[in-house]
Order: structure tokens, then C-alpha cells, then sequence
């Protein structure tokens, strides 16, 4: 892999952009691979990327439907941040967070991370309770967050109304490292280093049954023929009760679309991200200018990728009384994705029933931000048979009434 | 816009009248239920592409919960019927069974019920 420098921007275009290379090989399969992941999403790159990089494994291959990050990593509002509740979210989500931090060097690919900061805003008075408990259980866990006034809320965002006649701003829980990053980027340049590694990386490639010899995973179906495996993950958002239902189990997970929507681009106008969840919308502004807006999911499992269009009414309805120059604002496009939403609200990495297969799944709405810490907890799991992230995270807490309860922390999409 | 027929009232209802409640006919467990069938009744779910039974309530209209028979991928609507039952009435299962030749309640109640 030739790397990607300033040195190499000045070099090819001193001739024409003729050298660069394709960033990553379009391989046929193999037989046989040590690990198979399927999807190419950000959590199954980054769990082969870990794969290779911690542990040595390397005869792997990732198997995608569609083109890699086609999924919900390339459909998200890429908001990056690690204030939750619970011990064991802060564990994985503060480690992905930081690994941010280090992507673009650590792949020689630009992320574009932006730790421009993120806040929540407080607009009852249930959620200024809320949001200060988070930021002492943040100040136990090493989270560096804060919750601060109105008053510095609207220095950090003078577009914002923060006397809004029916939710007045009453505060924030600030996190000044959490911020953005490129979507399609973290995709790629993972895809890149996995590539690089050897990894073979197979878009339009479906699986289209799991094959198991009595208790034990032997390989998968794919549209392409068999390819056997060793063992196996399944690192699929939306489509986990699919393909765990192909492997002989049930999840406690349920798909439904989330949406998202932007703006026509205009001037530089906000620099840091904003979550209302009372009012249930989310919003940032990307580099080229247009405003990004998250939305609601719908209330019934559907895998339409658009998700009901009431939600853009309601979403846009809310944010307009906190900020009220979006009324003068276009919207240019709207999108869904399937979103795979657990009842505790928090990630399931987990061994499954069948010996040999690995689950990284429930990420739901809010997955992006922990791609990193997600690969690289999976990759430990696959590898070693445990990781210290993802113990808390297993399949029978469900069963054993463990939850990590989020739904009270997030409260939003995201 | 998702339109849904209520059973009850007779009303075609959108969207925004319902309130979504979830997978249909779950068998309830109680007192004497072992961990597993809780676990199953509480948090495992069918989430299936394509043919699912649900829950809704007609919130802004006559108040009552009925069900419905949807497909999950297309959002084609088999028919709504009363709660009061435990398994889809023969009607809709012919109307499912009709738009999606080889399925059959007898085999989808199978699993989920396994
Ligand atoms: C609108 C929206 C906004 C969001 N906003 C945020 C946010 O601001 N911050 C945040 O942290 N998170 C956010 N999320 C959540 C985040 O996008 C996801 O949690 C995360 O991207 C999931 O990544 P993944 O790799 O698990 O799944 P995906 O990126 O969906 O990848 C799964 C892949 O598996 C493939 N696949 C499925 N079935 C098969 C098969 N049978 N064979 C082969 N391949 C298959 C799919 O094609 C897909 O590419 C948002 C999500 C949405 C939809
Ligand atoms: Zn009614």
C-alpha cells in the first residue's frame, strides 16, 4: 500500500494523478478462511482491522450484500460521544472515543474527526436532574463532561433561543472532546488497512444461509457459493434477527428505520453539536455547510430504509422553536437506515448458541461514535474468547435481568 | 402513510391516529414461568423480514388495541382483526398465504413459539 502524505499529493499532481492505486483489492473467494465477518459496516471492518492488528489474524474475509459502509455507517448523523450512565457503556464508548482521536494517523486515511464538542440540552426539569447524575457518574468513570448554564450554552451557540416559549434551555451536559468524524471515511479507511492486511473484502457478496456441522458453525451460504470458516461473526445492525434466524437463534432485537435529513448548505453557523432530546432532534453542521438533522424512528419494525414521513414534520417542527433560523432553510434530502434496537438500549457482543459464531449487534441508533471500541472489544472476544469490554455485554443478561440500562441516558436517537 | 382499518370502529386510520405496540400474539407468562419463557415473553422477538403479526392501539380514535398483518419489507397491509384471539382468523391467513406462496401460520407459529 502506497501511503497517502502531502509528499504524495505534491507527487501525483506533478503527474496528472496517474499513480494513485485502488484503495483496496476486489478479491474472489476463497475456499476457506480462518474468520468470516459478515457486513461491511464500520463494526465488522474495525473487528477485522483489530483482528489483524491485536491479534495476528489475518486470513479473513468480510462479506457484504451491498458496497462497504452502505449500511447505517454510511447513513448516519456521525455524532461521536461518550457521556452514558452506566460503568460499562463509559468503559467501551470513552475507549472508541479516544481511539477517535488517533484513526487518521493509526490508518493513513483522513477521518476527518472534529472533536468540536457535543451537548445535550437540559429544556425540563427532569432532564437537569438527569444530566447532572450523568455527569457525576462521568466524573466516577473518567468521562470528562460537564453541566453548565444556559447562559454559556448560548455563547457556544449564539443561534440558539434559549428563552423558547414552550422548552426554555435550563441547561447542558457538555462534552467538549466528543465532535464528528467522516462517515464514509471511517469505512474506507478501514477497508483499506484490512485490504492491506491481506483481508479479502466481499461486496455483493450475500449470505444466504449459515451452515453448522450439529452444535458448531462450519461455514456460510453466500450468492457468490460456500466459503467455510473457523469461526464467524455476525456484524449486521438491522439485519441480526435475519441472519441470527439463519443460525438457529432468536435475538431480543427489534428493526425499524431511523431518518435523518439535511439542509441546503449555507455559512459557517454552528460549531458544535446539539442534542434536544425532549423535543427529540439532533443537529450539527457538516463542512460543506448544510445542516444535518437526525429524526425519529418509526414505532414498527420495517426494513424500508425511509422510515415514515411524519417523523421530518415532527423533527423539524421541534428543532424550529429552538432554532428559529431554520424556518428560512431548504431541505435538501431525507434517508433512513435500519436500525437494530435492543430493550435495554445498549450493544450486544456476545458468543451465541452455536459454537463458533460471535454477535455484535443492538447498536441501534446511536453505533457510530463506538466503531473503534467496538472492533476492537469484538476482535478480543473472537480472539481470546472474552474481553474485559464486552463481559457486561453478553446474550444471557437479558435472561438474568443484568440490563445496562440506557433508555433513561440516551433518551434520543443518536 | 401507513393507513391501518380498525377493526372496532371501522375507521381507516393513519399513522399518526395509531400507536405501534409490538409483536402479536406473545404468550403471556406469569407465576411458575421459568427464566427462559420470561426471557422469551419479555425481550426475544421474531423482528422477521417480510410477514409479521403486531399490536396497535387506535390512540386518537375509538381508544381499542387490535391487530394487525403487515409485511415488514414492503409495508403491504394482509388485513387487521380483533385482539381477541390468540392466532390470525383463517381470512387473513389465506390472504398471506395467497400473496406469498408456501407460507403458512402452522410453520411460522412453529418457530415462534419454539
Ligand atoms: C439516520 C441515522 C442516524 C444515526 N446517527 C448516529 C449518530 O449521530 N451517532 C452514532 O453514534 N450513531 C448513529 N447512528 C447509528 C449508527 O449508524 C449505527 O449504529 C452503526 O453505523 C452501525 O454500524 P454497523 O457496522 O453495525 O452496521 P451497518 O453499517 O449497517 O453495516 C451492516 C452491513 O451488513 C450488511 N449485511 C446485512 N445483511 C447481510 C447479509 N445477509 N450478507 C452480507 N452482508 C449483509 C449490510 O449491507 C451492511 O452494510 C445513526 C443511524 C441512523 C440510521
Ligand atoms: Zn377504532
Amino acid at each position: 500500500m502506497k501511503r497517502y502524505s502531502a509528499f504524495a499529493i505534491a507527487r501525483e499532481a506533478a503527474r496528472y494523478h496517474t499513480g494513485w492505486e485502488r484503495a483496496w483489492r476486489a478479491p474472489e473467494p476463497q475456499k476457506k478462511y480462518d474468520v468470516i465477518i459478515i457486513g461491511a459496516g464500520g463494526h465488522g471492518l474495525a473487528t477485522a482491522y483489530h483482528l489483524g492488528k491485536n491479534h495476528g489474524i489475518k486470513n479473513v474475509a468480510i462479506i457484504e450484500k451491498g458496497w462497504l459502509g452502505g449500511g447505517n455507517t454510511g447513513r448516519n448523523t456521525t455524532i461521536i460521544r461518550s457521556n452514558y450512565l452506566q460503568d460499562p457503556s463509559a468503559a467501551i464508548y470513552e475507549k472508541s472515543r479516544s481511539l477517535y482521536e488517533t484513526m487518521s494517523q493509526d490508518l493513513n486515511y483522513n477521518v476527518m474527526f472534529s472533536p468540536r464538542g457535543v451537548m445535550m440540552l437540559a429544556q425540563t426539569q427532569h432532564e437537569i436532574r438527569g444530566y447532572q447524575r450523568t455527569a457525576h457518574a462521568n466524573a466516577l468513570q473518567g468521562v470528562q463532561t460537564e453541566f453548565i448554564g444556559p447562559q454559556k450554552v448560548k455563547e457556544l451557540c449564539p443561534i440558539i433561543s434559549i428563552d423558547g416559549p414552550r422548552y426554555p434551555v435550563l441547561g447542558a451536559l457538555w462534552q467538549a472532546r466528543g465532535g464528528t468524524a467522516r462517515h464514509d471515511a471511517v469505512a474506507w479507511g478501514y477497508a483499506r488497512a484490512c485490504s492491506d492486511m491481506g483481508m479479502d473484502i466481499l461486496q455483493r457478496t450475500e449470505v444466504t444461509a449459515i451452515r453448522r456441522d450439529g452444535g458448531k458453525v462450519v461455514g456460510v451460504t453466500t450468492t457468490k457459493g460456500d466459503i467455510d470458516c473457523d469461526k464467524l461473526g455476525i456484524v449486521v445492525a438491522g439485519h441480526s434477527g435475519h441472519l441470527a434466524d439463519m443460525a438457529g437463534f432468536r435475538l431480543p432485537i427489534e428493526s425499524v428505520p431511523l431518518q435523518a435529513l439535511v439542509s441546503e448548505p449555507i455559512k459557517p453557523c454552528m460549531d458544535v453539536v446539539i442534542m434536544a432530546n425532549t423535543v427529540h432532534g439532533y443537529m450539527s453542521q457538516s463542512d460543506k455547510g448544510e445542516m444535518v438533522i437526525g429524526g425519529g424512528t418509526d414505532g414498527h419494525n420495517n426494513y424500508t430504509q425511509r422510515g415514515s414521513f411524519h417523523h421530518v414534520e415532527e423533527t423539524v417542527r421541534a428543532l424550529i422553536e429552538t432554532f428559529p433560523m431554520l424556518s428560512r432553510l431548504k431541505m435538501l434530502r431525507q434517508w433512513g437506515g435500519i436500525v437494530d434496537v435492543t430493550g435495554d438500549r445498549s450493544p450486544i457482543l456476545s458468543k451465541t448458541p452455536v459454537d463458533g459464531i460471535f454477535i455484535n449487534c443492538g447498536w441501534g441508533t446511536g453505533g457510530f461514535k463506538a466503531i473503534p471500541g467496538s472492533g476492537w472489544a469484538m476482535a478480543d472476544l473472537m480472539a481470546n474468547g472474552r474481553s474485559p469490554l464486552t463481559d457486561a455485554f453478553g446474550l444471557e443478561r437479558f435472561r438474568e435481568g443484568r440490563f445496562i440500562d440506557e433508555s433513561v441516558a440516551a433518551g434520543v436517537a443518536h | 402513510m401507513l393507513i391501518l382499518h380498525c377493526p372496532y370502529c371501522g375507521v381507516d386510520a393513519e399513522e399518526t391516529e395509531l400507536h405501534a405496540g409490538g409483536q402479536a400474539h406473545l404468550t403471556r407468562e406469569t407465576v411458575g414461568s421459568d427464566d427462559e419463557a420470561f426471557e422469551d415473553y419479555l425481550f426475544m422477538r421474531e423482528n422477521p423480514k417480510g410477514v409479521h403479526f403486531e399490536r396497535w392501539r387506535h390512540a386518537s380514535g375509538c381508544g381499542k388495541w387490535f391487530h394487525a398483518a403487515r409485511c415488514t419489507t414492503t409495508l403491504e397491509v394482509f388485513g387487521t382483526y380483533s385482539a381477541q384471539t390468540t392466532a390470525p382468523p383463517r381470512e387473513i391467513c389465506d390472504a398471506i398465504s395467497g400473496k406469498r406462496p408456501g407460507w403458512s401460520w402452522k410453520t411460522f407459529s412453529a418457530r415462534m413459539f419454539s
